[in-house]
């Protein structure tokens, strides 16, 4: 059996929150459908779940923000985040676009943190006349990130939770399509293994040395 | 070795370092001009050698609310009004600066201290500064590697043929004057979070200097190990025989609540820090101390335990707007109270092959040993370089790191 870790962001404001309890289904329904993915090794894929609400580390975020370093909590959270073997990000709509908050966690990341990493994303917001907010504000940038954003992207609108939500494509067959999705990405890939950026063969490459810096002056 | 004085024989170095950011007293509303903070700036480096601090650092800047762009003056004045500190920098911008002038003012400053003096190596951190001096921020790194490859190589070499990216090429080129007894000044490589700096400090036996003031011990701890298991890597020795400096922070009084009474408005409105953090969050996230003499000594002696033991502890004592006179009483706390009990902490105990801080006289006397240091003298002008014998009359020095095993005559 292969072993993965998906982390979950969650940046919703309130408790209880319209935003978690979609992060919680795309997660759920992705940890189901890895059972039933096969991983390189054509073993069923077991799949644990991080799940990081920002409205818990507003605070680390804006003083990252200010000084340059996380406080411990933002740390284990940024670290939890970077190493996963994919991502599932879900994010009110605000004023047409992803909340400050959630851009604010992004924007303390290294820019390079997410390459290649499978990333679900998820919104919500009171209509779904905001739904192509996904497509215009959020994929954008996950596409400048360098991730691999799933094609379909999963929108809440506040009915979808009650009895006028859409009966043609209901929100839960929604999350099974873009947690599909996801599954397949994992399985796809190797599991993430963590690269610490203070080892010499991940800033020098493989094998090199110092020289390799200077270039032609070492004649290396 | 020169007849002057050429910086303290020590095991640790203690000093002060100022970023020489022109701010606003918050408690007063008074912003001191820069004839005003740059008088202060010179009467705080004289201070902290009346306290019996050995290092007064100075950083470099290029735009308001700064005044130190043109760190070698202030540094060559302040070493002309003192007997025993060692000058230095925080940091020596070699991605913008050219190499070429860094090799020639900073050996002027060796000349004209009698040796008291080193410098630090930094990228810089002010974005436009690269576009005004026509760099590129995205070349920092590849810069601050040829750069210094070039720099290292005018003060070791007496004719300098020399092809790069960043700079005009040269020719028969002499960097004048040539380094004082033939030793060029030592080098420390500081960085917050590169650690192919941390791997050049190593791979050219040099010192390394973590900032360690806005960010976790902990990081710094990483890039302080890397560098140490790099310096081993690359022939100098035992990770412990590497050359470490730190940063630190520290506010007194008498007693630890007078202490963060006075200093909170200071920390609440500085630059980098201000309006973040909590005073109490960041003094248990980073270094900085806010307490009495007592705390700062108990923070500062468990800096070891963290780094290993170490050759430099600077800190930052005069920003974010305290007053002259905050900070010359803060220096009286720090040469009278703390110095004195953590150069005895970081005595006992101290491993017999970690070496002593660098200073010119250490230098020369692992470059030379007994004998008589290089006096460069020019052969009678020619008008050239590129033909005939040396430029100088005398034997140019022997090369090599004057620490390792270098120095002890390993080859590298």
């Amino acid at each position: 059996m292969s072993a993965r870790r998906i982390a979950v962001v969650s940046a919703g404001l309130s408790n209880p929150s319209s935003t978690r309890m979609l992060a919680d289904r795309l997660a759920a329904a992705t940890v189901t459908a890895l059972r039933q993915a096969q991983g390189p090794d054509s073993q069923p894929i077991e799949a644990t779940v991080d799940t990081i609400e920002l409205r818990d580390l507003a605070h680390d975020i804006t003083n990252n923000l200010l000084t340059g370093f996380a406080p411990p909590a933002l740390e284990s959270a940024i670290n939890t985040v970077v190493s996963a073997d994919a991502l599932i990000v879900v994010t009110p709509i605000f004023s047409t676009s992803y909340s400050g908050l959630f851009k604010s966690f992004i924007d303390v990341l290294d820019p390079d943190a997410l390459t290649g990493k499978p990333v679900l994303i998820g919104a919500n917001a009171g209509t779904a006349r905001h739904s192509l907010a996904i497509d215009y504000a959020i994929r954008p940038l996950f596409a400048y990130l360098h991730a691999d954003a799933m094609s379909t992207g999963v929108f809440a609108a506040s009915s979808d939770w009650g009895s006028s939500a859409d009966q043609v494509a209901p929100l839960s067959a929604r999350v099974e399509k873009g947690a599909r999705e996801l599954a397949e990405a994992i399985a796809r890939r190797e599991p993430a293994g963590a690269a610490d950026p203070f080892d010499p063969d991940s800033y020098l490459g493989q094998g090199r040395s110092f020289g390799h810096l200077l270039g032609g002056l070492a004649g290396e | 070795m020169s007849e002057i004085t050429s910086g303290v024989q020590a095991q640790m170095q203690f000093g002060i370092f100022t970023v020489s950011d022109i701010t606003q007293d918050p408690t007063t509303g008074h912003t001191p001009s820069e004839a005003e903070r740059i008088r202060a700036t010179v009467e705080i480096a004289k201070h902290a050698e009346e306290v019996g601090l050995d290092v007064f650092a100075l950083g470099e800047h290029h735009n308001p609310p700064f005044w130190s762009s043109s760190p070698t003056t202030t540094l060559a004045y302040i070493a002309a009004q003192t007997e025993r500190l060692i000058v230095s920098t925080a940091t020596t911008l070699i991605t913008t600066n050219d190499p070429v002038k860094i090799a020639e003012d900073y050996a002027m400053l060796q000349h004209l201290s009698g040796g008291r003096m080193d410098l630090m190596l930094g990228r810089g951190n002010t974005g436009p500064v690269y576009p005004w001096f026509g760099k590129d921020i995205r070349q920092g790194l590849p810069l601050s590697i040829e750069n210094y490859a070039l720099l290292h190589q005018l003060w070791r070499e007496d004719v300098v043929d020399w092809e790069g990216k960043f700079r005009t090429p040269l020719q028969g080129f002499t960097a004048t004057p040539r380094p004082l007894d033939g030793v060029a000044p030592f080098v420390w490589h500081g960085s917050i979070r590169t650690p192919e700096i941390a791997e050049q400090a190593a791979y050219y036996g040099d010192g390394f200097f973590a900032n360690n003031i806005f960010w976790p011990a902990e990081h710094y701890q990483r890039l302080i190990g890397l560098y140490r298991q790099r310096w081993e890597h690359y022939g100098h020795g035992a990770p412990e025989t590497a050359i470490v400096g730190l940063g630190g922070q520290a506010f007194m009084a008498k007693n630890s609540q007078d202490a963060v009474a006075q200093f909170r408005p200071y920390f609440d409105n500085a630059p980098v820090y201000g309006h973040g953090p909590s005073l109490e969050d960041f003094s248990e996230m980073t270094p900085l101390t806010v307490g009495s003499p007592q705390q700062v000594i108990d923070r500062y002696a468990g800096m070891r335990e963290i780094f290993g033991d170490y050759q430099r502890q600077l800190f930052l004592m005069d920003h974010a707007g305290l007053p002259l006179k905050t900070v010359l009483e803060q220096l009286d706390f720090l040469g009278g109270e703390v110095v004195p009990v953590l150069r005895r902490e970081f005595a006992t105990n101290r491993p017999s092959n970690v070496p002593d801080a660098p200073t010119h006289a250490g230098l020369v006397k692992a470059t030379y040993g007994d004998g008589p240091s290089r006096q460069a003298t020019p052969r009678a002008n020619r008008g050239d370089n590129l033909s005939g014998p040396s430029p100088y009359a005398d034997a140019p020095a022997p090369a090599g790191a004057a620490f390792g095993a270098a120095a002890t005559g390993g080859a590298r």
